[in-house]
């Protein structure tokens, strides 16, 4: 039975497009190992169940249809508790976009976690996981698992070399990755639900030696794996985050389960 | 049939009664600061097996720490951080002050797994809540704390301990990672000066 089913998964068309607002598409699951170590050592090579996945970040044409259906969202009247001072300060006015450039497609950014999850939420959706994210973003246009090709990495380490100055690119121009999935590289970086689960000490980003006494048991993430320094980076990062903050390089796409 | 003016007054008297009574009884509440933990919804089932929302907690300072009830090593140092806090504060600072722990283990902390710790540890009721959110909202939950956790495989969880203290309105006061049976002295000296408040 669950092999018929997963048959049935397998023989979907990848990039299945699902009516209604932005893109989304269909994930098949697999069994994946992470870039992650744990001290514990444990639950490195994870299953991954079927999902969907916005093709492309959410875009500020698309987060502002939601401001405006749920005004507490509106920079004006935010609760200080989930977003920062800087949230959505990209736009002219609390309640509409700049009307002269491309700024209507671009990804959202100076979005908090609390915005990004009832965002989520508000389709009936979920922020991606960090593995499932992860899972994804391992794929290149061709491939599902790039990862050990240099050529891809070096890619992904350009672009996080350029300088972030100019004008964020549309979303949703890249070609789409082996799965059907836009821009999970080369254009923001994105919250997880779980970002608050990369347990990266400061001091162990320093020196290796975790904060024993910070962590409920043995189980920071020891970041030593110099061949996957661009997911680290990310991880990096995340675990810095407090869930009210915002920066102008940080937006998010949602996920679904499969009923 | 002719009315008396008595009987066409009496709607505007009863609306006039109503408003007047209305506002001797429950002035309106002043609304939460954007800054408060409490504007986040959070229905949390505690040790007894009521579930409110944490906002029922809004006009007492509280000291809110998250845990869950199967942790060996750090968890037993929260419940003893909670309570040095405690001993350090005269009877009169006691009763102004609520001490809530909220578990991050929604689906093992059942009321009685709560209450069970609650007795074991001897914690005055009057007091001490324990208590677990919906599964969805524990993320959230930590959020507005800054807590940060992690489950592992094995059903522990990894996560930053810490105690924050919160004022009558749910707004964070002051935080510290100094757990265990030691309380930083300076946490201990905001807790009094906030619960000292009028």
């Amino acid at each position: 039975m669950r092999r018929v089913a997963a048959l049935l998964l397998l023989a979907l068309p990848v990039a299945g497009v699902i009516a209604g607002g932005a893109a989304w598409v269909k994930v098949p699951g697999g069994s994946f190992r992470t870039a992650l170590k744990y001290e514990d050592g444990k639950g490195t090579t994870a299953r991954i169940a079927p999902f969907v996945m916005h093709k492309r970040p959410v875009t500020n044409a698309e987060f502002l249809a939601f401001v405006q259906a749920h005004p507490q969202w509106r920079r004006d009247r935010v609760a200080t508790i989930f977003a920062d001072a800087r949230y959505l300060s990209q736009w002219p006015t609390s309640n509409a976009l700049r009307k002269d450039d491309a700024q209507a497609s671009q990804p959202v950014v100076n979005v908090s976690w609390f915005a990004a999850h009832a965002y989520c939420e508000s389709q009936g959706a979920r922020l991606p996981t960090w593995r499932e994210w992860e899972y994804v973003a391992a794929a290149d246009e061709t491939r599902r698992d790039a990862r050990k090709d240099p050529a891809w990495r070096e890619r992904i380490l350009g672009w996080y070399s350029r300088p972030a100055s100019g004008p964020l690119p549309r979303a949703g121009l890249q070609t789409p990755d082996a799965y059907g999935v836009q821009d999970l590289h080369g254009l923001v970086w994105e919250w997880t639900d779980d970002f608050s689960s990369l347990l990266v000490s400061g001091d162990n980003r320093v020196q290796g030696d975790a904060d024993k006494q910070k962590y409920c048991g043995a189980g920071a993430l020891s970041m030593d794996d110099r061949e996957n320094y661009a997911v680290l980076m990310r991880v990096a990062m995340l675990s810095s985050l407090e869930a009210r903050d915002t920066t102008s390089s940080l937006g998010f796409r949602c996920a679904k389960n499969i009923p | 049939m002719k009315r008396s003016p008595i009987r066409l007054l009496r709607p505007a008297l009863a609306c006039l009664l109503l408003v007047v009574a209305s506002a001797f009884a429950s002035p309106a509440p002043t609304p939460l600061p954007k800054d408060s933990v409490y504007q986040l919804p959070l229905p949390l089932t505690d040790q007894h097996g009521r579930t409110t929302d944490w906002r029922q907690h809004r006009g007492q300072p509280q000291v809110v720490a998250m845990f869950y009830t199967s942790c060996q090593y750090i968890c037993p140092l929260i419940v003893d951080s909670g309570k040095a806090v405690e001993h350090a504060l005269t009877p009169a600072e006691q009763a102004k002050l609520g001490i809530l722990l909220i578990s991050m283990d929604p689906k093992r902390d059942t009321p009685a797994a709560l209450m069970a710790v609650a007795k074991k540890r001897d914690l005055d009721a009057a007091r001490w809540s324990l208590a677990s959110p919906r599964a969805n909202d524990v993320r959230s939950a930590a959020g507005v704390l800054g807590v940060r956790y992690r489950q592992l495989a094995d059903g522990e969880f990894n996560h930053t301990s810490v105690l924050v203290l919160l004022d009558r309105d749910g707004r964070i006061v002051a935080r510290t990672e100094k757990i265990g049976s030691v309380v930083d002295p300076e946490f201990i000296a905001i807790v009094r000066r906030v619960v000292a408040r009028r």
